[in-house]
């Protein structure tokens, strides 16, 4: 296959893939960090080119950025429990013989095809309602006072809105794994005398530690730029401000360009931190 | 002690009678063996016994005490799994330490029976290891360590050698012989290959389609197989069954000769055809032989050397008193 000709030829093809990439991707990036050494405020019409590090040191120092940090990592550690203990037991449940297991199944994943934004309207509008969201009327139901749960708890909503839609993600590749779990080694299990909760501890687990770090990987990665769910519902308010959207109020609602762009390109070096650190990890993991 | 008894045990799944109801008894220290062909429940009997099927209907004892209704953890029985089935992401030590542990084992007892079954079964240089940088041999052999450190009331093996190499089996074979020699426990064995029963067993149970064919010692079955299909599946190279006039001859409906009860013979004989495949072993030759008027290509032990070879006539004489004769279903007939 490999020869000078097909060779030429293949990189022939992928030059435009190639090349849109390039553009698609750096030109933001390039931008975004031209901006974020500027002093770029256009409802002042101010710009001045060069500043120094003055928009990372003011962005790096403000006390909502500390905060915001503290924020994206509850959130995104909420998800992460929530999905992964949920995804496992789901995954269990699901492997069991029931009726109508297609149809369980193609239910369960659902959730997935939502788009964020809708799923996050639904749940404000129909569950976490206070007049006429569900759970209002069920607390209403067992005479207690209905929950404002998106000012009340507004950090724990969102996470229940987000780990909903990220659920079936965790299910599916836990329930693959679940599946590939040889029955001879539960019944050997069985046999050594080891009760269900031993079995679920000394073999299930270990054996799905590998897809559940896939799942911590390829979820954090989506999580850390949750953006929709917040904006739809609490608008960042409520101590429910991640770094992700504190870029976007210091972009779009104090209209300070470079002050935003600082915080992007802060937000990329720290997501790549996290990502390699869980590369580590996952590597490891998939050593053994 | 471990003996076992079933008393019409019968299996279905679904509307499928996998074991019709069956009686047998196995006793203390006995080695068995149940042979049969692929899918006929041997298996499925084996997991009735372990508990990890629910039987359909009968009881199974252990030691005289109703054992039906127990899970598979107080039956006080080992099995050793086909695939071995060890825990992957455990050393050898701690796969064998498991059953141990989960039984609440003191600590010093556990290591001390590891050190002991790892000495017998020479794995005390791979403790540290993973199943998975082990050779299959050794696999098979962490399988059983960890069902001898239970001290179980009888070991249950489902084909266990079936993943290893020919040569390899042979000594594994030779060492679960041991181990059963030296342990004096019960151990129940379950295989496809005839050449593992024989060469194993104290007793041999024939299963066909869930039915027991014959139970008996391995000569006993070689030298009075109990039905056509006994006959047929003990002993290598198989029984020779004819019908027809050769069975009409001895007032039945088939006879079988064994391939070393026909002998060769200058001119003659009961049998003259031609000789087909001839497989050279050293120590004995075995010919296909063409016989007209029978279907199937008859076999023949010879010495190591007789100057035979493909498409040569011989003359064949079977040995008095080595012919089977069956009736018209298929029951031997004294
Ligand atoms: N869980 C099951 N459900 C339905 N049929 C089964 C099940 N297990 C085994 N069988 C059937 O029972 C028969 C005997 O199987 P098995 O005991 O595994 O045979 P063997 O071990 O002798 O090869 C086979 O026909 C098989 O298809
Ligand atoms: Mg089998």
């Amino acid at each position: 296959m490999a020869t000078q000709h097909s060779r030429a030829a293949a990189r022939l093809m992928i030059t435009p893939a190639v090349f849109v990439l390039l553009v698609w991707m750096l030109i933001p990036l390039c931008m975004t960090l031209y901006f974020s050494f500027a002093d770029y405020r256009p409802m002042r019409a101010t710009f001045e080119p060069w500043i120094g590090f003055e928009n990372y040191g003011r962005f790096l120092t403000s006390s909502a950025f500390t905060s915001s940090i503290v924020t994206t990592l509850q959130m995104v550690g909420g998800i992460l429990c929530i999905t992964i203990g949920g995804g496992v037991l789901m995954a269990l449940l699901l492997d069991q013989p029931i009726f109508g297991q297609g149809i369980v199944r193609i239910l369960v994943i659902a959730p997935f095809f939502v788009m964020p934004t809708v799923s996050a309207l639904v749940w404000k509008n129909m569950f976490f309602n206070v007049d006429n969201g569900l759970f209002s009327y069920a607390y209403k139901a067992l005479g207690m006072q209905p929950f404002d749960f998106l000012s009340q708890a507004p950090l724990f909503s969102i996470i229940v809105i987000v780990a909903w839609q990220w659920l079936p993600f965790a299910t599916l590749i836990l329930l693959t794994a679940v599946q590939s779990l040889s029955s001879e080694q539960l019944e050997a299990a069985e046999m050594d005398g080891a009760p269900a909760l031993s079995r679920f501890r000394h073999i299930i687990l270990p054996h799905l530690s590998r897809a559940i770090t896939v799942v911590i990987l390829i979820q954090t990665i989506f999580l850390l730029s949750i953006f929709a769910e917040i904006f739809v519902t609490t608008n960042g308010a409520f101590g429910t401000r991640t770094l992700t959207y504190l870029v976007y109020q210091r972009v779009l609602e104090s209209q300070n360009i470079g002050l935003g762009s600082a915080g992007g390109i802060i937000a990329v070096i720290l997501a790549n931190i996290v990502a390699i650190f869980l590369m580590r990890i996952v590597g490891k993991n998939l050593d053994t | 002690m471990g003996r076992i008894t079933l008393e019409k045990v019968q299996k279905k799944f679904g509307e499928v009678e996998v074991i019709p109801p069956l009686d047998l008894t196995i006793e203390d220290g006995e080695f068995v063996v149940f042979v049969g062909p692929s899918g006929c429940g041997k298996s499925t009997l084996l997991r009735l016994i372990a508990g990890l099927e629910d039987v359909s209907d009968g009881e199974i004892r252990i030691d005289g005490k109703p054992a039906t209704d127990l899970p598979p953890a107080k039956r006080g029985l080992a099995m050793v799994f086909q695939s071995y089935a060890l825990y992957p992401h455990m050393t050898v030590r701690k796969n064998i330490a498991f059953p141990m542990k989960m039984a609440g084992m003191d600590q010093a007892e556990q290591d001390r029976r590891i050190a002991k079954a790892a000495g017998a079964l020479n794995l005390t240089d791979y403790l540290d290891r993973r199943p998975g940088q082990l050779s299959g041999g050794q696999r098979q052999r962490v399988a059983i360590g960890r069902a001898i450190v239970r001290e179980p009331a009888a070991f249950l093996f489902d084909e266990p050698l079936s993943n290893l190499d020919a040569a390899l089996r042979v000594g594994m074979r030779m060492e679960i012989s041991e181990l059963h020699k030296s342990l004096e426990t019960t151990m129940i064995y379950v295989t496809h290959d005839q050449v593992e029963a024989m060469t194993m067993a104290d007793k041999i149970v024939v299963l066909r389609a869930g039915h027991i064919e014959q139970v008996g010692s391995p000569l006993e079955l070689y030298k009075a197989p109990r039905n056509v299909f006994v006959a047929g599946f003990i002993g290598s190279p198989k029984m020779n069954l004819l019908g027809g006039s050769h069975a009409a001859a001895h007032d039945c409906t088939t006879i079988g000769i064994r391939p070393e009860h026909l002998d060769v013979v200058a001119s003659g004989g009961t049998f003259t055809g031609r000789v087909g495949v001839a497989e050279h072993l050293g120590s004995d030759t075995f010919f296909h032989v063409h016989v007209d008027g029978i279907a199937e290509p008859m076999t023949v032990r010879a010495g190591g050397e007789v100057g035979l070879t493909h498409g040569d006539t011989i003359h064949l004489v079977p040995q008095a008193d080595k012919v089977h004769r069956f009736d018209d279903k298929g029951l031997r007939i004294a």
